[in-house]
């Protein structure tokens, strides 16, 4: 059986175990898993998709309701956490809340579970003026929210600044073979609130896994947002990554993605900016090899004046892999005096490696400056000789040039010990050895 | 008043006309509609081989199972293919009999591009005196480039008197398969022109020269065929800088060239067909394929200013086959109004050290909407090929769109390629600083156009160049404001 009619087919099975009581979900749900039918999966004649295949991560017989499986200890994931510092934790194990692992709260801020804020009555004002209300209809999105059952709740109310970061990290176990993981994650930021979140999809056995994930952020006015992605999967796990963010204000918003593993990474990244002085931040690391497929597909929307935002996006892509980088700006005619900036660097390390880079930009105002940069190319041949001059081997002086054009992403990141870890990652990725800190 | 020997010429003139012509034109028309008695027709009224009557059928089968492309960012209301006479001798009957009867408003285009009288008619329709310069001039034209060696004359008459130059090289770059108007184009094509450079020849002028004096109705489906051979040289332009007036609503044609070892060939484009008025209504709707093969060492380059019609579609390419070759993309669209214009280029590297540079300016103004769209493909073959783009955008008022889609496929990692593009509008303290200096705001605008064209309009051939920047200044007047 097709996934598509297998998930069709079992979305009633679903509704009856973890429908709820709530009757406006219900019925978003029903209306979602029709879009889906009608959608389906997207194919490679969609523009959005063309150089993206979903094919083979498409062909595995998935299992979609996972058991609770309590056998995995604080010590089997320990590594995968950021545990130099004292953070709040979201913990999903197969797309079930580990409650031993996590450490949630509701002091002034809300961090919890989307299962219990879409059934609790207190939480259901914000649900109602926020769930799905961002995320365009499509088969993906469609999909997750028919399947909408667990993920992280968010909330930071008015005037409040989460006083640790946030980590959600969803892992698998692959106890039941192939898996099929849907998370779904509400950020809301209130005014003049801030919040710094770090999200993770980790697999813990080498059995398939996809992770069909859709996250809606909402910043209020003057609202901080800092969301990090990592993205370091085992070789036959697969991510396709749905966020979207609606931004009010003088709000500011960042999202940075460190795509370092996994077999098929699909990251759809849109803002939506819906207030003046606004400034939105996307960036993103890609060092991938072997047969790995990274793809970036971002839209910044400028709706209205005086908003700024700014893309960079670097990759290094060796062996057979593929990197695509597919970034939109769209600047609507009422928004003037916009600055845009858009820039994908890459560098290609072997002949078999691939780059699909298409920058665009739709402008409908005059008054604005937008620019867009992208370059496919190699290491300075000038400055390598330079280095091996100086008696430093031609494999560490390219790792160290490369470690260099990857580096400068890094300086925006807010979180010293986040940084460390990612730079210490990059470096043993490239095989560097980084006798300093930043 | 006085009956002049003018007076006189004229009235020969249209009897002549009158006798010669008239009722031709009306057994010289197909009835409506497409389908294979129709392409039969047409090849055989041009007295067509049997190997052509079959290569257009075989297009012709073809377009019958494609559809229209919509992925261009363009919106119109689709030609209904059924509806139109897919062949009609050229009209020979002048519209009008004197300058007089023109519209003012075209005449003073006219002065202001600088036309001289005379072509002033033959632009506009109207009846031109017999012994015209350009004939004796086209003669002389003809002399030295048979001299030569160079075949130059209408794809027609190539056919017949060159079939085994056509049957080679035809299809060869645009198969009859192509795309959706390439092969509606191939199925009907009515006319175009065919040029043949023998090895080692360099054209000793500037092609354009001829063409635009030669320039007859040439119909909605026209087909240009260039072939360059090792070693040889040319220069082609086709278009004109005055306003085309045209009845036929769907222009679909295709390019070819074929720049064999070592050859170069130089392809430029002056578009100005009607762009339809100032509502948005009427207009021509541009739909041309265009491109060009490389072999070693060869170069193409195009050069298109694009000002008119209503809907573009057009992305002139380069396939740099041979190792060494060089493709070059220059191009200024301007679009105001209601105009649409989706155009831009591809580069195709398969040769090693091959180079492709593309320099695209887009200046949108009025309600019009503005694209830029090109590919950039570096295969896994194609060591050390180096592109270079640049895509600026200019916009004037709010009401316009300015688009960037650029496509950058990367198969080899000696492959260098960099992409540049910016959006803006003219500074005010540009407009200032003119203003200040005495120059009204009108002229400043055509100054700050003029400085941001200059790249491309450089690369136009001399006496085209000035023309074509008049036509900016044209092409956007009262924009401002």
């Amino acid at each position: 059986m097709e996934l598509k009619d297998k998930l069709v087919s079992s979305f009633l099975a679903f509704e009856e175990e973890y429908g709820g009581e709530n009757d406006d979900l219900h019925n978003i749900r029903n209306q979602a898993i029709k879009d889906f039918e009608q959608f389906g999966f997207p194919g490679r004649k969609e523009e959005a998709w063309k150089y993206t295949s979903l094919k083979s991560v498409l062909k595995h017989d998935y299992s979609f309701f996972p058991k609770k499986n309590d056998s995995i200890e604080y010590r089997d994931i320990k590594e995968y956490l950021i545990n130099d510092i004292d953070t709040y934790n979201l913990v999903f194990i197969d797309g079930v809340y580990a409650s031993h692992l996590s450490n949630t709260t509701h002091d002034k801020i809300d961090v919890c579970l989307m299962s219990s804020a879409l059934n609790k009555s207190p939480y259901k004002a914000v649900i109602d003026n926020y769930f799905n209300k961002i995320a365009p209809k499509n088969g993906i999105n469609s999909l997750n929210t028919a399947f909408t059952r667990e993920g992280a709740y968010i909330h930071i109310h008015k005037n409040k600044m989460a006083d640790k970061p946030i980590q959600i990290v969803n892992f698998s176990t692959g106890k039941e073979t192939a898996m099929f993981l849907q998370p779904r994650n509400l950020i809301v930021v209130d005014e003049n609130s801030h919040v710094q979140i770090i999200e993770r999809h980790q697999s813990l056995t080498d059995s398939p896994v996809l992770t069909n994930s859709v996250t809606e952020i909402f910043a209020d006015k003057r609202a901080i947002v800092d969301y990090y992605k990592i993205q370091n999967d085992k070789s036959d796990a697969s991510l396709i990554d749905n966020t979207f963010i609606e931004q009010k204000a003088e709000s500011l918003c960042s999202v940075h993605t460190f795509s370092l593993g996994g077999k098929l990474t699909r990251n759809n990244l849109n803002f939506y900016q819906k207030g003046e002085r606004i400034d939105s931040t996307l960036k993103g690391i890609t060092i991938i090899e072997g047969k790995q497929h990274v793809d970036h597909n971002t839209l910044v929307h400028h709706i209205e004046p005086n908003c700024e935002s700014h893309q960079d996006y670097k990759g290094i892509f060796d062996e057979n892999s593929t990197g695509v980088f597919n970034g939109k700006v769209l600047v609507e005619k009422e928004a003037q005096q916009t600055n845009a900036y858009q820039s994908n660097n890459n560098v290609l390390l072997n002949d078999k490696a691939t780059i699909n880079s298409k920058p665009q930009l739709e402008i409908f105002a005059d008054d604005v400056r937008c620019s867009h940069g992208c370059t496919i190319g190699q290491l300075d041949e000038i400055a390598l000789h330079y280095l091996r001059s100086r008696g430093i081997p031609k494999k560490e002086a390219q790792g160290l040039l490369m470690y260099a054009f990857a580096n400068n992403v890094l300086d925006s990141v807010k979180i010293p010990e986040l940084k460390k870890r990612i730079n210490t990652q990059i470096a043993h990725k490239l095989g560097v050895e980084v006798g300093f800190n930043l | 008043m006085a009956y002049t020997e003018d007076d006189l010429k004229k009235e020969l003139e249209t009897k002549e006309y009158e006798y010669g012509f008239y009722t031709d034109i009306e057994s010289d028309t197909l009835p409506v509609g497409l389908n294979e008695d129709i392409v039969r027709a047409i090849s055989k009224k041009k007295e067509e081989p049997e190997w052509m009557t079959e290569w257009r059928l075989e297009a012709f089968r073809h377009w019958k199972t494609m559809k229209e492309p919509e992925w261009a960012n363009v919106h119109y209301e689709k030609p209904d293919f059924q509806n139109i006479s897919y062949y009609s001798a050229p009209n020979k009957k002048p519209k009008y009999d004197s300058l007089d009867e023109v519209d003012p408003e075209l005449l003073d285009t006219f002065k202001k591009l600088g036309i001289s009288v005379d072509e002033q008619k033959k632009l506009a329709g109207v009846a031109v005196d017999v012994v015209m310069d350009s004939v004796s001039v086209t003669t002389t034209f003809k002399k030295t480039l048979a001299e030569k060696g160079i075949i130059f004359c209408s794809i027609s008459e190539a056919i017949k008197e060159h079939p085994e130059l056509v049957k080679k090289y035809i299809g060869s770059v645009v198969p009859k398969t192509d795309n959706f108007y390439a092969a509606l184009n191939s199925a009907v094509f009515s006319d175009g022109s065919f040029c043949y450079i023998p090895k080692g020849v360099k054209c000793p002028m500037e092609l354009s020269t001829y063409f635009r004096i030669n320039q007859a109705g040439t119909g909605q489906f026209e087909r240009t065929l260039v072939v360059a051979e090792p070693g040889s040289y040319v220069s082609y332009l086709e278009g004109c800088t005055a306003p085309m007036r045209d009845e036929n609503q769907l222009h679909a044609a295709v390019v070819e060239l074929v720049a064999l070892d070592e050859a170069e060939i130089k392809y430029s484009t002056v578009q100005n067909w009607f762009p339809g008025n100032k509502e948005g209504k009427g207009g021509v709707f541009n739909f041309v394929t265009k491109r060009g093969l490389c072999e070693k060492n060869a170069k193409i380059s195009w050069t298109q200013v694009e000002t008119g019609s209503a809907v573009t579609w057009k992305y002139p390419s380069c396939i740099l086959k041979g190792d060494n070759s060089i493709g070059e993309f220059y191009s200024i669209a301007v679009t105001n109004n209601f105009q649409q214009a989706d155009t831009g280029t591809k580069m195709i590297h398969l040769g090693k050290n091959t180079k492709s540079t593309i320099i695209s300016k887009g200046i949108s103004a009025g309600k019009s909407q503005n694209s830029y769209r090109g590919l950039v493909q570096v295969n896994r073959r194609a060591a050390n090929a180096r592109n270079f783009s640049q895509c600026d955008s200019l916009l004037m008022g709010n009401k316009c769109g300015a688009h960037t889609f650029p496509y950058i496929e990367v198969n080899n990692t000696t492959g260098k390629v960099e992409h540049e593009a910016t959006t803006s509008k003219i500074g005010e303290d540009q407009i200032f600083y003119c203003n200040q200096r005495g120059i009204d705001t009108e002229d400043a605008i055509a100054l700050i156009v003029n400085g941001f064209s200059k790249e491309v309009l450089n690369k136009l051939p001399m006496e085209f160049a000035v023309e074509a920047q008049k036509l900016l200044e044209i092409s956007l007047e009262g924009s401002v404001g």
